[in-house]
């Protein structure tokens, strides 16, 4: 964004405005092209987020199984990893969407931090009187706050439960990471990192709530007949995925889960 | 006095403009680009002959004193604009439109133009159509048309309640596109504070930016005056509250003869003022009529509300005075017969100052919802400034000054006394002779720019090709430079005790008294006595804070203000030698036994148009005569 | 007609673009509810000249909501508190007596402030320049009827033209997005069969143009709050569409050509 070229000092000639339409043509990749702008950037968070938004929602319906015992929960962990075999190598199809995903978040992330960038450049000078939001939320207004939470909480989780590495190793001896069940339980046993995940979740959902329908706006996808359920769409997905969620450690802290 | 030639073409009516066209001279495309236009103003009319001239290839500078082109006053017309096109078939024609043109400005305009307006307005529509304007449309897809005050066919095209702002933004977009491709230069807040005449020709224009307070001079091959009209004498009207002479007085000044100043036309459909410190006032579409009644209690100082007032005790007072055009007589005609009952104390309202136009009627025949797709918007508007609920209760209405017919005096081709200065829209006093049809300012501020001009520019420009012309540099303009100059710096200087508003109030109240919908000798004499004396006062008293550097607003207004007395002057000496009664000019003195315009054809079928002398009391005057070669000249009746 | 009293203005006062601004405050001691809220500024700068300081400086010109001149974030309100009302169009009835009211400019680095409460919004010009417009130089128009357009489809775009470019969008925006106001404009045009023939250059340039001035959206729907002719955030999901196929179709047709 180049900045408006400011009203002249009293004193000085101001040039006539002409000929402004004149813009070189680009020579660029259309995606990279797309990108450079913010409504591209939006595009972007949609796209990413709609990946993300599969990967959560299918990760809490995973973690159904915890309900049906460790054993099921175990067969789903491999399962992930057998994902197309023998037609593929074991776990390629895992790493594909794993990387999948990391690019997908590491889109989001750019796209936000760029965009956010660019919105406190355009308002340089903040408003010197207090502000009174006619509809902005919560969620609309702490999407930044939400997202950096639940990225802290993605970090977490997967030394949590991944790498084990904040894991509680205790008598049971050495963290295997197999042991899905046995590694959720032993985390989600411990009030403090449960009360944690409760509130990520909770924030998860926040974000869900105003990213789900946000994703019909910057994607364009809009006929007055439908729009009503963009927001019930978003406020239903975001309250699937919340509800799945919490109820994991809530589960294991009351001892329904052992 | 002199004559004035306003070069008409020869030949049959009908074919003047195509005659004109085929014959005048043309600037071949490649010598256009050597030619500088200065286009003052980005209403209807400077928009849309900026993007025009540039479109042909001129270099086109545009100056306007709004922070963009988009907000000229042209924005707030609401109801609509008016063509020939006959898609009713009910039996309109270029001719019909013509001759209701010629009858509603009471035989005080130009055959020649308005027969030139009445054929461009088919173009108009095709031409805003193609530029995207969103017109009403029919359900198969056509466009829809709506009946206007002064006319018995549907002849007028609408967007809503905001046709001035669809047209405007259509000619904006036209001019944006041509300043994004370099064929007009925008100088936006610029105000024009002189014009330069050299050696008898304009020669371009002094102005003052408005942001740094700098005074510079602009040279071009011609200059267009598209600046609106002066109704802001009254300080209460509903113009905007910038609108203003200065242009067109600057160029009167000049040398530019001024015409008709006492043309000024009352609305018969505003919002009644309601508190002292009211800054305009606020107009509703005239097309309210179509669907509302205006009545008042029969009995005076009836204080029941409406709602009270039974049927047999109401008086639709213009359906029984006027029974074949009712509620959708001209606006002279209603102004002064709702002025006529206010003044009788059947004025209704807490200050008693209003008429009823009344919708029940409507909403009972049509349903709430068909009233609420024509007029939803004003009644909302209503509602805003009212505080009251015009679909329960009926509406107040009042005239105020809203037009002027009265303007920089032209010939055929737009032209002003002043070779090389041209005036279109409301600045010229063309179209609309003594009062102006509903839904035909749109019309005309689009003819001007889009057809007229064009035209008319080239056939004065090809003369000048090879020739040099004054620049920038000229002594004069360095002259004109250093009077503005002085001029602004005096405001500041005077230290009064009063800012520009208070003798603007003051000038409006005076004007408004004598000047407005009912005139008198004993009236404009004691206004030609109380001018001066005020005028005086503002030389000597005049406060403007601030510096005339930088934006100052005070010291904006307090040019404008200066400009309004002089010409206000002028409008009563108008209105004084005008012994006749004639659309919006009525005076008591002539009038008809049931109390309308007495006109007085063998001593004032003419425009008078006024000479500066230095001396803004003693203007000359002269005339330029008026023949009725196809419009049967007959007294206006629309009983 | 009744009078408020005892209002205190805490106006933001600002000499020039590249000056310090402050608030100062002024107390109004009487006021009728029938004024408008710029009326009562008049009377605050009658007052000031009388005292012999400097007005207060305020864009405003046609006082009916339509010009679109007059701005104003009151009360960190734009447009101040009551909806699909412009500050001219708004009335002192709508503030009680002895209220505190803050008034600011629009704040954006797109709009940047000349003086007190004036602000430059060129940038909106600059968006339009860059392709708000149906390409139909003056004559070659084929009759009017020709062109049909549908009533629902006249409408909508009706619907979109009827912003006046004041800017509210904007300030309200907590980005300084000027989204509603660009897919206004696109909306007006790319629905009409008229505007069909440069939809797509016409997106893509006054997206990029809009770029260069303003914030992104994030779907907050201020703008179309504090929109006076409440322009529905549709437009936008419009908009964005419509830019995707800028970048894709359109590239196939300019390939093509």
């Amino acid at each position: 964004m180049t900045t408006t070229a400011s009203p002249r000092a009293a004193g000085t000639r101001r040039e006539p405005v002409t000929a402004t339409a004149s813009r070189r043509p680009r020579r660029r990749p259309f995606l990279l092209d797309l990108y450079s702008t913010a409504v591209g950037k939006k595009y972007a968070m949609a796209v990413s987020g709609i990946a993300m938004m599969g990967f959560v929602l299918f990760h809490m319906i995973g973690n159904l199984k915890m309900y049906q015992g460790a054993e099921s929960l175990d067969h789903y962990a491999e399962f992930l990893k057998r994902l197309l075999y023998p037609l593929a190598p074991k776990e390629s199809v895992l790493w594909i969407l794993r990387s999948g995903l990391v690019a997908m978040l590491i889109l989001h992330l750019h796209a936000a931090w760029s965009l956010t960038r660019l919105n406190r450049h355009a308002r340089a000078v903040r408003y010197q009187g207090p502000r009174d939001y006619q509809v902005a939320n919560f969620a609309s207004r702490s999407m930044r706050w939400t997202g950096l939470v639940v990225l802290a909480f993605i970090a977490w989780h997967l030394a949590d439960l991944t790498f084990g590495t904040v894991n509680t190793v205790g008598a049971e001896g050495e963290f295997v990471r197999e042991q899905v069940h046995a590694n959720v339980v032993r985390s989600l046993d411990r009030p403090v990192v449960a009360a944690f995940y409760i509130v990520a979740n909770l924030l998860l959902g926040v974000h869900l709530r105003h990213g789900a329908w946000s994703i019909f706006q910057s994607l364009g996808w809009n006929n007055p007949r439908f729009n009503r359920w963009r927001e019930w769409f978003a406020s239903g997905f975001a309250a699937v995925v919340v509800v799945g969620n919490v109820s994991f450690p809530i589960a294991v802290l009351s001892g329904v889960v052992k | 006095m002199t004559a004035l030639d306003a070069k008409i073409p020869g030949g049959p009516l009908a074919d003047k403009w195509d005659a004109y066209k085929a014959t005048a001279k043309l600037v071949n495309p490649n010598n256009k680009r050597r030619f500088r236009i200065l286009v003052v103003g980005s209403g209807l009319a400077g928009a849309s002959a900026a993007a025009t001239l540039a479109e042909l290839g001129y270099q086109v500078d545009l100056f306007t004193f709004h922070d963009s082109p988009r907000r000229a006053h042209s924005i707030a017309a609401q109801g609509g604009i008016n063509a020939a096109k006959n898609y009713k078939g009910d039996g309109d024609s270029v001719d019909r439109l013509f001759n209701d043109t010629i009858k509603g400005g009471d035989f005080r305009s130009r055959e020649a133009n308005v027969y030139r307006l009445a054929q461009v307005s088919v173009d108009i529509i095709d031409q805003m159509v193609a530029q995207g304007v969103p017109f009403a449309r029919e359900y198969g897809g056509m466009l829809d048309n709506r009946s206007f005050g002064g006319a018995q066919v549907s002849r007028t095209f609408y967007a809503r309640g905001q046709t001035g702002q669809q047209l405007l933004l259509g000619a904006y977009q036209q001019l944006a596109r041509q300043i994004g491709l370099g064929g007009v230069r925008l100088f936006n807040r610029t105000e024009l504070i002189d014009t330069v005449v050299v050696d008898g020709r304009c020669a371009g224009i002094v102005v003052r930016d408005l942001l740094t307070g700098e005074i510079s001079s602009h040279a071009g091959h011609a200059t267009v005056l598209a600046t609106g009209g002066y109704g802001n004498v009254f300080f209460l009207s509903t113009n905007a509250m910038n609108s203003n002479v200065t242009a067109a007085w600057r160029a009167h000044r000049r040398g530019a003869m001024f015409a008709n100043p006492c043309y000024t036309q009352i609305h018969p459909t505003c919002i009644p003022q309601s508190d002292p410190t009211q800054s305009k006032l606020t107009l509703m579409s005239e097309s309210l009529r179509n669907d509302g009644r205006v009545w008042v209690p029969r009995r005076a100082d009836d204080d029941r509300p409406a709602h009270l007032v039974p049927e047999d005790e109401r008086d639709y007072y213009l359906e029984r005075l006027y029974p074949s055009y009712g509620n959708l007589a001209p606006r002279d005609i209603s102004s002064r017969a709702a002025k006529r009952l206010v003044d009788k104390g059947h004025g209704v309202g807490p200050l008693k100052n209003g008429v009823y136009l009344d919708f029940s009627a409507a909403i009972s025949r049509l349903g709430r919802d068909t009233v609420q797709e024509r007029y939803g918007n004003l009644f909302e508007m209503y509602e805003r400034i009212a505080g009251e609920d015009p679909y329960a209760m009926p509406m107040r209405i009042y005239p105020a000054t809203h037009y002027t017919m009265g303007g920089l005096w032209v010939d055929y081709e737009l032209a002003t006394t002043v070779p090389g200065l041209y005036a279109a829209g409301e600045a010229n006093f063309s179209d609309h002779g003594a009062n102006r049809l509903g839904a035909s300012a749109l019309m005309q501020g689009l003819a001007d720019g889009y057809f007229v001009l064009p035209s008319t520019i080239s056939n004065g420009l090809a003369p000048l090709l090879g020739k040099t012309v004054p620049g920038a540099d000229h002594p004069a303009f360095r002259q004109a430079e250093q009077e503005a100059r002085e001029r602004f710096a005096g405001y500041v200087s005077r230290k009064g005790s009063r800012s520009p508003d208070w003798f603007h109030r003051e000038l409006g109240r005076i004007i408004w008294d004598h000047c407005g919908m009912e005139r008198t000798r004993e009236g404009l004499e004691k206004a030609l006595s109380e001018l001066p004396a005020l005028y005086d006062e503002f030389t000597k008293d005049l406060r403007v804070t601030g510096t005339d550097e930088g934006v100052n607003q005070t010291l904006e207004k307090a040019g404008r203000v200066d400009d309004f007395f002089q010409l206000g002057m002028q409008m009563c000496r108008d209105a004084l030698t005008r012994e006749e009664s004639c659309g919006a000019h009525f005076r008591a003195e002539y009038q008809t036994e049931d109390g309308e315009a007495l006109r007085d054809d063998d001593r004032f079928c003419h425009v008078a148009a006024w000479e500066w002398t230095g001396d803004p009391m003693q203007p000359k005057r002269h005339v330029e005569e008026l023949t009725f070669e196809n419009a049967h000249l007959a007294t206006r009746s629309y009983k | 007609m009744s009078h408020l009293r005892n209002l205190t203005l805490k106006v933001w006062r600002q000499d020039g673009p590249d000056a310090k601004g402050r608030f100062e405050s002024y107390v109004i001691d009487e006021i009728s509810d029938e004024a408008s809220f710029l009326e009562m500024l008049d009377v605050l700068n009658e007052r000031l000249i009388g005292e012999g300081r400097e007005a207060v400086v305020f864009d405003h010109d046609c006082r009916e909501g339509i010009c679109g001149t007059c701005s104003l974030m009151i009360d960190g309100v734009a447009h101040g508190p009551k909806r699909a009302t412009t500050t001219c169009q708004l009335h002192m009835r709508s503030f009680s007596s002895g209220d505190t009211i803050v008034i600011e400019p629009w704040r954006a680095t797109g709009f940047p402030v000349v003086k007190d409460l004036m602000v430059d919004r060129s940038a909106f010009d600059r968006i339009v320049e860059a392709g708000g417009f149906i390409t139909a130089p003056t004559g070659g128009a084929p009759d009017a009827n020709l062109i049909p357009v549908p009533k629902t489809v006249a409408d909508a775009s009706m619907d979109a033209a009827a912003c006046i470019g004041c800017g509210a969008c904007v300030a309200a925006c907590p980005n300084s997005a000027a989204n509603l106001f660009t897919a206004a404009k696109l909306a007006h045009l790319n629905l009409l069969p008229q505007g069909q023939a440069e939809r797509l250059s016409r997106t893509e340039a006054m997206v990029e143009a809009m770029d260069e001035h303003f914030g992104s959206c994030t779907n907050h729907g201020e703008c179309s709050a504090a929109c006076p002719k409440e322009i529905s955030i549709d437009v936008i999901a419009l908009m964005n569409k419509d830019y995707r196929a800028s970048k894709i179709r359109n590239r196939k047709e300019l390939s093509r050509g």
